[in-house]
């Protein structure tokens, strides 16, 4: 089925709820309301036009230059049946964004949605096991959010070069800063 | 039987005395089976693993790895230090037995490497939660060139010194420890 036709069955369904459409992309994408992405995701599964059996990635992206300042849940779903795919988007504010969990329908999004919240501080309501699935559990913040600002100590660890480290490896020690690079940049002299 | 020939048998074949000092013997035979902790934490250690297998063959300087810290003289940190398993690496450290001797491998391990400026996750060199005796660099570094930190290492625990305090440089820890027990 093709995107448009994809958007207009769920459009159907679900009414008001479905806000946007975008067919003008590499991967058209539906917007669909927060409240409404569990039963959505549902009936996507369900339904035997749309069958999609597969949640292929649940990601999240952060908009914080954005009117109004937003974060995005993106779902792309694949049917195995119909070899079709589409995409789902969700819109949630930047703070306190509380999503119901897609896990009942695709098993998969149990450590997909953990992955979100670790990395955004988005919420997930019905989720089995809504914890930290990357970050140590005793982790401050969300880091992957774009006002995310690297702290100067985990559990007594510097997180941030301190001063006399950007010394002792730029003067002189022949550790390496990065891959490909043996040699301290001081050392880059032409004629050498 | 037949007559043992050749310039060093002929010169220990009747009984006789060697003489030499117990740093060298017991140095000797330290760096003779340094045996690493069997660990990687990232893409240094497929090197490290091909450092051990057939082609490099590591098992040439006595190393076998062993599947506890309780067993290891070294370990070699090959990977990038996560700040979550930083925790984990210094408690392995302190469970190995003295003496020990750390190499770390790769860019990563030696001071964050790529994650320098853009890593939250990643331990700035993993120095600044274990003793580091050689640092090889590379991202990651060729079997070779663990192999040259393998053989530097063995250079420095030559000219260690047994039966006395240990300099700071040298398994610094050890040294530290043993200095707060001189003090007593």
């Amino acid at each position: 089925m093709e995107a448009q036709a994809l958007h207009d069955r769920l459009a159907v369904k679900f009414g008001e709820r479905i806000a946007a459409f975008q067919a003008d992309a590499l991967q058209p994408w539906t917007v669909v309301a927060a409240d409404a992405i569990a039963e959505a995701a549902a009936f996507a599964k369900a339904d035997p036009a749309l069958a999609f059996d597969n949640l292929m990635c649940l990601a999240a992206a952060d908009y914080p230059k954005d009117t109004p300042p937003r974060m995005e849940l993106v779902y792309h779903l694949f049917s195995y049946t119909h070899r079709h795919t589409h995409v789902l988007k969700v819109m949630l504010p930047r703070e306190g964004a509380l999503v119901p969990s897609v896990e009942g329908v695709w098993g998969v999004a149990n450590w997909h949605e953990r992955e979100a919240f670790d990395m955004f501080g988005i919420g997930f309501t019905g989720h089995s096991d809504l914890r930290r699935i990357l970050l140590p559990d005793d982790w401050e913040g969300h880091p992957l959010r774009k006002d995310w600002v690297d702290p100067e100590f985990y559990n007594g660890m510097h997180v941030r070069p301190t001063q006399q480290m950007v010394e002792r490896f730029m003067a002189g020690e022949k550790i390496g800063v990065g891959p490909f690079d043996f040699t301290p940049f001081n050392a880059h002299v032409d004629g050498e | 039987m037949n007559e043992i020939t050749g310039p060093i048998q002929n010169r220990f074949s009747e009984t006789s005395l060697v003489f030499t000092t117990v740093d060298n013997v017991v140095n000797w035979a330290r760096k003779s089976s340094l045996w690493p902790m069997t660990f990687g934490l990232a893409c240094c250690a497929i090197e490290m693993m091909a450092t051990g297998a057939s082609r490099y063959d590591w098992d040439r300087f006595g190393m076998i790895p062993r599947g506890t810290p309780r067993q290891s003289d070294l370990m070699i940190v090959a990977g990038t230090v996560t700040l979550k398993m930083a925790t984990r690496v210094k408690r392995l450290f302190e469970q190995m037995p003295e003496p020990k001797y750390v190499i770390s491998m790769g860019s990563c391990s030696n001071n964050g490497g790529p994650y320098w400026k853009h890593g939250y996750h990643v331990l700035k060199g993993v120095d600044e939660v274990v003793p580091v005796d050689v640092y090889v660099p590379g991202c990651p570094p060729r079997p070779e060139a663990l192999l040259y930190g393998v053989m530097k290492l063995q250079e420095r625990i030559q000219e260690d010194h047994v039966l006395r305090r240990r300099a700071a440089s040298m398994g610094s820890l050890a040294g530290a420890s043993m200095a707060i027990e001189a003090t007593k």
